[in-house]
Formats: structure tokens, sequence, C-alpha cells
């Protein structure tokens, strides 16, 4: 197009007077972006920066500008850690049994507060079984040796006063895997119906009476109007489940875990704890940490595309 | 008539089995409790259950008179409001602008923040940035890495979405500066949302322990979390050694364990009317996003 060089020299002008004014206007917004744009460049890819150090032979003296390039040579270590396929393997087999286990659990809880009609205790027992969820890890370590030690916990106690052998739930490895499921249904059961509650109460109260009329009992109401009523919600959840398998948090393991079930209670997170910060190998460390990131994100994105592909919803 | 036995049927299995629920998730609690307040013999010979057995209170009279106990929860108190007041603050710093849909460069920022809740550098360099930062074994080690929660910025900003436009419109049009508009509009009407994200950061800190065991080293800066683990760890060396048939004189009494995690519970337990309510709105209005 010919433009004239006067119009064009017009339109610069007024582009930079509407860009001027648009700056008076905003420039509070500006200004309040600031320290928050600082804080997530320094403290959230400060860190992703430092990923670079899982290709060098890093050490603090050196820094991580300063440390040698190695190329893939620690991942070549880390893929030949036997320690490495075994944290992998836990952490894989305790989230998934987790699921089979602590899945299901907040969604029958749901059910049966939804179907309590004493309103006082139904009131009672929703706040009895949310306390859990505010508990740190570190003090339900606490609680858990003081339930299920082996010598003076208090089942046991129970278990050797009716004359059978005691039970070592914490220090004999297939115990303790079932007393960290049942820990973590505990911790998490209560909390989770919240979201099904929710979703419960967009059920249509009509289905219910109409299906009370046709005689219908209870559970048969449940079977074919709450559950149907919940299942987007259930794939929805299983699905960002599914997507969470290879990330695991380094409390739960970490405190209930202990030297004796090490075999099944170290997993990635405790394993990067271990050689990264109490061996101070921060490349094997960091090249771990980078795998499960990696693996980590292609799980979470496989699962949102997933999620939207079948409930034309996203997950984000 | 047969269908109304079958319902009160379903009504009472209902209500034992909910009820077991509810014992099975208190019993642990009310287990702690009896020992925190009962005598060693008893606690010894197993005892204790659910009731305390020769009551007394010298386990919390010894964590009361325990001067590094009381410092600990004194510096997790300042640590929680200070950790909690910054996350605030700077949280509604980012989450007001980016409520702006006129914003220029709006999607190029929420594209930054979005992009760190899938993919995070690791504890490795997070470790060793906070090192190079020299603020290793600091109160600021344990406050600025996670001043603002990518997931709590976006319930933020929905919210703030929700808020009628014309209401920031006529303060506009009025005069009033963004910053104003941000102080006596915008702040007042999400009172509900701030009072739950402010839970929100400071349960977390409260409960926090992964970084306290990375960053903390003296011991006059041990949050309680730190410092209850320790405390616990000596259960689990004992625990450990008299399965091999070893004897170890028991490091700190079963009692004073047990009053010690009351003792860190009970600040949550005073706060819990306001965290379950608010908590419960909050996971709604995440579920919105969702």
């Amino acid at each position: 197009m010919a433009s004239s060089p006067h119009l064009n020299r017009l339109h610069k002008e007024e582009t930079a007077v509407s860009w001027n004014a648009y700056f008076r206007r905003y420039w509070q917004l500006y200004a309040l972006l600031v320290l928050p744009l600082i804080y997530f460049i320094i403290f959230k890819y400060g860190p992703m920066y430092g990923i670079i150090i899982a290709f060098k032979d890093f050490n603090f003296f050196q820094g991580i500008v300063g440390s040698e390039w190695i190329g893939f040579e620690a991942f070549k270590e880390v893929f030949g850690m036997r320690d490495f396929y075994l944290t992998l393997r836990n952490t894989l087999m305790l989230n998934f049994l987790d699921l089979l286990v602590s899945f299901p659990a907040p969604l029958i809880l749901a059910i049966m507060l939804y179907e309590m009609k004493v309103q006082w205790f139904k009131k009672l027992s929703q706040t009895v079984l949310y306390i859990p969820h505010f508990i740190s890890w570190v003090i339900i370590g606490g609680i858990v040796y003081q339930v299920f030690g082996t010598q003076s916990g208090m089942i046991n106690n129970v278990i050797t006063s009716i004359g059978f052998d005691a039970i070592p739930f914490l220090t004999d490895k297939n115990d303790w895997l079932a007393t960290y499921l049942l820990v973590g249904v505990w911790q998490s059961a209560g909390w989770g119906t919240i979201i099904y509650l929710a979703a419960l109460t967009g059920i249509n109260k009509e289905l219910f009476e109409a299906a009370g009329i046709d005689g219908a009992g209870r559970l048969k109401r449940i079977w074919h109007i709450t559950l149907p009523g919940l299942k987007s919600t259930i794939v929805v959840l299983l699905i960002i489940n599914l997507g969470h398998m290879i990330s695991i948090g380094f409390e739960r393991p970490y405190v209930i875990g202990n030297l004796a079930v090490r075999e099944y209670s170290d997993v990635l997170s405790t394993f990067v704890y271990r050689i990264g910060l109490q061996s101070g190998q921060y490349t094997l460390a960091t090249v771990v940490g980078l795998f499960q990131a990696v693996v980590g994100l292609v799980f979470v994105l496989g699962a949102n595309y997933t999620s939207k592909k079948l409930t034309d919803e996203g997950i984000m | 008539m047969r269908e109304q036995t079958a319902n009160r049927v379903f009504d009472t299995a209902n209500f034992i089995v909910l009820l077991v629920c509810t014992l099975i998730c208190l019993a642990p609690f009310l287990h702690i409790a009896a020992i925190s307040f009962s005598s060693a013999g008893p606690i010894l010979s197993g005892k204790v259950s659910l009731l305390p057995v020769d009551f007394n209170v010298e386990a919390y009279t010894k964590v009361f008179t325990d001067a590094s106990m009381i410092r600990s929860l004194g510096f997790t108190v300042l640590l929680t409001g200070l950790f909690t007041v910054l996350c605030m603050l700077m949280t509604i710093a980012i989450g007001y602008p980016l409520s702006k849909k006129k914003l220029k460069g709006r999607k190029g920022i929420m594209f930054i923040v979005v992009i760190t809740m899938f993919f995070s550098g690791g504890i490795i360099p997070e470790y060793i940035l906070v090192r190079n930062l020299n603020l290793l074994d600091s109160i600021w080690a344990l406050v600025l890495p996670g001043l603002i929660n990518p997931f709590y910025l976006i319930i933020l900003i929905t919210f703030f979405n929700n808020i009628p436009e014309s209401l920031e419109e006529s303060a506009e049009i009025d005069g009033s500066s963004h910053f104003r508009t941000l102080l006596s509009i915008m702040l007042p009407l999400s009172l509900p949302v701030i009072t739950t994200l402010s839970l929100f950061y400071a349960v977390g800190r409260w409960n926090g322990f992964t970084d306290t065991l990375m960053y903390i080293n003296s011991p006059e800066l041990y949050p309680l979390q730190l410092k209850l683990y320790q405390l616990i760890q000596n259960n689990m060396i004992t625990d450990l050694l008299q399965m091999e048939g070893a004897q170890m004189a028991t490091v700190v009494p079963e009692s004073l364990k047990a009053a010690s995690v009351i003792f860190a519970t009970v600040p949550i337990l005073i706060v819990y009317p306001w965290l379950q309510r608010y908590f419960v709105s909050g996971v709604m209005l995440g579920a919105v996003k969702g």
C-alpha cells in the first residue's frame, strides 16, 4: 500500500500519543507487577536455570557457571544406579496402591454423608472427618508411632492383651505398606468428600422422589442416580490422580518410613533428598529431579488431554 | 411397609458405619491426649488407650517450662505471620493487574505464571539458589521461596473477575487511581477470598516441614515441626533398637512426646472452626475453575 510519508508520520505520532496516554493511565498496574515478577524470575525461573547443573560437574566453589560441562555423564550414572530403579518402582507402587485404596474412600464416605438424614450428626462427623487434613505430616508421624508401634503402640497393646503376637506395623515392609496406605486414607478421605458433596448438590432432588415413588430402594437409588451424577467428577479426579503417578510428596514417606522398611519406603523424593542434600551429590540429585519433572509433565499434560477428550472440559 | 423397614435398616446401618468412621478418625488424637496426661507406669505397661490412666499434667509442665519449646512456638508464630502477610501482599499485587482484561501484556505474564504450575526446577536447584542468595539458616529461606502460590493466585483472579466491572469503572470515572480502587473497592469486596487464601498460606507455613529440614540448622530457628520431628525421631530409633533386642534408655518419655504433639496441634485446633468454613469455600472456588 502506498502511504504518503506525511500520513505515516502522523500515524506514528498518534501511536506514540496513545501509548503515552495508555501508560499514564495504567502505570500503577504495571508498578504493582514489578515485585511479583522479580519474585517469579528469581525463585521460580532461577531454579529452572539451575537445572543445567544436571549437565555439569557441579560444586559450590566453582558455582553454576564455573562448573565443568559433562554432557550426559550424570544421566548415565543415574540410570545405572540400583536405587534409582528401586525408588522409581516404589514411587509408582505407593501411588498406585494409594489410588486403589484412597480413591474410593472419599466417594463412599461422601455418599454416606449425603444419605445421612440426622443433620446434627452429619455436621459433627464432617467436622471430625476434616480434621486430619489440617494436621502436619510430622504430627501424623508422631501419632503413627504411638498408635502402631510394635512395643507400646495402642493397637499392639490390644492385640497382645488378647493373646496374639504383636504385629510389626512399622518394621516389616508388608505391614508397613498397609500402615502407609491406611494412614493415607485416614488423612485424606474426609477432606476428599467435599468435592463429591459439592457435585451432589447439583443432582435434581426430584429424581430421588420419582425413584421413591417407583419403589426403588435406597441402594438402588444410590446406584442409579447418585453414582451416575458423580460420574464426571469421578472421571476427572481419577485422571488428575493418574497424572500425578510419578510425583510423590516428600513428607509422608519420609516421616512414616524408616531404615527397616527402606526397600519400600524409599521413593524418588526421599532419594533426591538423600543423595543431594545429605551426600552432596548435587548433580546426580538434579538429574533424578529433572527426570521426575519431565516425566511428570508428560503425565499431567497427557491426563489433561485425555480429560478434555472425555469430558470436553480441561483440568486446568 | 416392607419398604419402610428397608429404609430404616439402611439408615441405621449408615449411621453406625459413619459413627465408626468418625470414631476411627478421632481415636488417634484421643490416644495421644490420653498418653500426654498419663504417668509413666501405665504407659509403659500398655494400659493407656483412649483415656488417661493415673492423670497428671507433669508432661505439660515440662513442655511449657522448656525454653526451647516456647522459643520454637514464638518463632513459628512470627514466621507464619510474616509469611502470610507478605504472601497476601504479593498475591494481591500481581492478582489485581492480571484481572484487568484490558491490560496489555496480561497474557504473557499469565503464561509466565502458569508454566510454573506445571514445571519446576526441583528441590536441588532451589536449594542451590537459596544457598547462593545467602539465605541459608535464616527466616527468609522459609519465607521468600513460597511467596506466591500460582494456584491461589488463580483463585484470587477468578474472584476479582467476578466483581462487577461497573463498580471499578464508576470509580475510575470519579478520578480514582488504580491504587485507590484496589484499596477502597476491590479489597473490601474480596474479604472472603482474602481470608480464605490467608488461611491457606498460614496453614501451609505452620505445617510445612521439608524446607525447614533443608534450610535450617540453628536450634534457635527451629520451627515447631522441625523441633517435633527431632523429638519423634528418638521414638523410631528406640523402636528399631528394641526390635533387635538391644536395651536403650528412653531418650524422651512417651508422655512428653505426646504432650509436645498436642502442644503443636492445639493452635491449629483453636482456629479450626474458621479453617473448616473458609477452606471448604476455598475448595469450591478452586473447583469452579476446574
